[in-house]
Parts: structure tokens; sequence; C-alpha cells
């Protein structure tokens, strides 16, 4: 069994950063169609200042992942994100995979 | 997500214990689900199906829009016996997915020269597993043949639910195994669970052959087994 926190598991890092008193937003891969590059399940997790562990597209959505986190924190609200390439943020922000994924963003509170 | 929620997550996680999070989309609240707990009767089917199947998804249920993420402890084999078929069994799990360890007492046997890329233990099952315990995310494949290394793994890993328990040796070898595991007051039941001979029957011949066909029962085991609370274990 691991004993030590994992600094690649998103999941401890959650729970580490909100234990040293961050605000924490954990994103997760809800849903995907096509050729996503991470799973559904796949986690993100993002703190107020930008920090961030772990992957929801291999690269090519956490940017703007992170900055709609910025707001989840802010407001407590969870939020539903939607990527492709019939979005148009996709053309932005983009999977270059040709795939398309949900995710929810949510914040970890308490 | 309540942190309290995640913290039980984890602790799941570390424990190697299979768990679900079901998270309603709307409200955004998080409830954690343990494999072998009762389930809410609605939500049954799919948390049953996430464990079994390892596969999160996404469902709308009786109007609420839920996301069901499943935890699975990665699934390792746990190898007794340093001989030729776990040489070649050391080459395949990892690349199917498995984590894999070898434990034999014979220093002649379990060299770091035969086995890289696994870990290998030089002692006797005895004193290694209880400080690692078996579970049910564990295949324990017997492979020395060897009553006296081989007895005890075998009862520690039907006592662990271990999801598949394999033991080498032909059907007679089996019938004198039987024999001293039902002496030793081991149910009928829990050595019906010990596949044996070991390996789906593909004619195997060769020590590597006989590796693929003993990783093909274990990823049968892995993706058919029991749900229940108790486990294959009876």
């Amino acid at each position: 069994m691991l004993n030590e926190p994992n600094a690649l598991d998103p999941l401890e890092t959650a729970e580490a950063w909100r234990g040293q008193g961050r605000a924490v937003a954990l994103a997760t891969v809800i849903e995907t169609w096509g050729s996503a590059p991470r799973p559904a399940g796949s986690h993100l997790v993002i703190d107020r200042e930008g920090n961030f562990q772990g992957s929801v597209s291999g690269g090519c959505v956490e940017g703007a992942v992170i900055a709609e986190a910025a707001d989840v924190i802010a407001s407590g609200v969870p939020k539903i994100l939607e990527f492709g390439v019939a979005d148009e943020t996709a053309w932005r922000v983009g999977l270059s995979c040709g795939g398309r994924i949900r995710i929810y963003v949510e914040r970890i509170d308490g | 997500m309540e942190l309290s929620t995640l913290q039980t997550l984890n602790a799941a996680r570390a424990a190697r214990r299979a768990a679900v999070v079901v998270t309603d989309l709307a409200e955004g609240s998080a409830q954690v689900f343990f494999e072998g707990a009762d389930f809410p009767h609605e939500w049954d089917a799919a948390l049953s199906g996430a464990l079994r199947t390892g596969r999160p998804g996404a469902a709308t249920i009786e109007g609420r829009s839920l996301f069901f993420n499943v935890h699975l402890p990665p699934p390792r084999i746990v190898v007794i016996g340093a001989v030729h078929i776990s040489q070649a069994l050391a080459r395949f799990a990892p690349v199917a997915g498995f984590d894999m360890a070898v434990i034999d007492p014979r220093t002649a046997f379990a060299t770091a020269e035969r086995f890289q890329g696994v870990e290998l233990v030089a002692d006797w099952p005895e004193d290694v597993l209880p400080a690692r315990p078996l579970d049910r995310y564990t295949a324990l494949a017997a492979l020395t043949h060897d009553p006296k290394i081989d007895d005890y793994p075998i009862r520690a890993a039907l006592e662990a639910g271990c999801f598949y328990v394999g033991a080498l040796g032909s059907r007679k070898t089996h019938a004198s195994r039987v024999e001293r595991l039902l002496q030793a007051g081991v149910s009928a039941e829990a050595i019906e669970r010990i596949r044996a001979p070991i390996g789906l029957d593909i004619g195997a011949a060769s020590p590597a052959e006989i590796a693929v066909a003993v990783l093909a029962e274990i990823i049968d085991a892995l993706r058919r087994r029991d749900l229940s609370g108790a486990g294959g274990a009876p």
C-alpha cells in the first residue's frame, strides 16, 4: 500500500491543497465523443492561483478549464463545460484530435 | 464536493477498496459508495455496472442528471514460484496492465537476473503476506507445485477473496492438494474456486504459452468477477 501522498494524483493533491487552506476546484471529464484524449473520470485539480495537477485533455483545453475554475472557486456554483470541433471555443483552445468532451467543474467545500 | 467526501474517497483508494462517486450534476452534491455495500435501489444497476466494468459514465435516473465515477484498485498479480512460467508472465503481465510480484523462498530461483521489471521477494509466503495482505483486486497464481510453498498462499488468497486463485499441477497433484486443504479445514466451496489445472484450455505447451493461458484466465476472472460483499469467498 502507498502511504506517501502521490503528487501526480489529482485527488490526493486536491485533499492536500485543501488541507493547506487553499481554495480548490476539481474538474472531471464526464462525457467524451470521438477520439477524446482523456477518458471519462479523468481529473484536473486547480487552486485559486491557477496551479494545477492532473489532466482532462492532455493539454488541449486545460487553459480554458483553469480560467473557468477561477469563477467556480469564487461562486461555489458548479459548471459544465463543453469543448469540441463543433464548438466555436474549439478554434481557440480546441481539441486537435477532433473529439468532443464535457467537463464538470466543482469547488471542494468544507 | 465536500472535503469530507474527498477524504473518504482517498482513504478507500489508499486501502485498495473499490468505490464509486455519484455526483448530481445539477445540485453539485456527491456521495461515495463502496463495493459490497447496499446500494440505493434506483442506482443499483448503474453502481454495479460501473464496478464491474471499471468504466465511469453519465446517466439520467429518475430525472436527475448523474455522473458515476468509479475508482478500482489497480489489479495486480502475485505469483508464488520464480519458475520458468513466471519469467514469461513477468514480461506479459505489465503489458496487460497488471502490477506483478513474485514470491519464492528458493534463492536459486528468485534471482534479479531472471526477473527484471517486476517485484521479486526471496522469502516464504508465510513471512511476506501478513505484512502485504492479498485482496479482492489481486490474482494469486501458485506455480511451484510444492505444497510446502504453495498451500499457505492458496489458503490466504481464498480467505482474502482474491478475484483469481490458480494453482499449477496435474489433476492428480490437485486431487492431493484438495485433500490437504480439506483436512486443514478449508471449505469445499472455497476449494471449488481454485482454477486447476491452471490456465485457459488453449492447448498451451511451452512455459510462455502456459503464461499466456494463465494471464487470459486472470483477465477473464477480473472482468467477470462477483460483486457481492463476500467477493468470491464463501
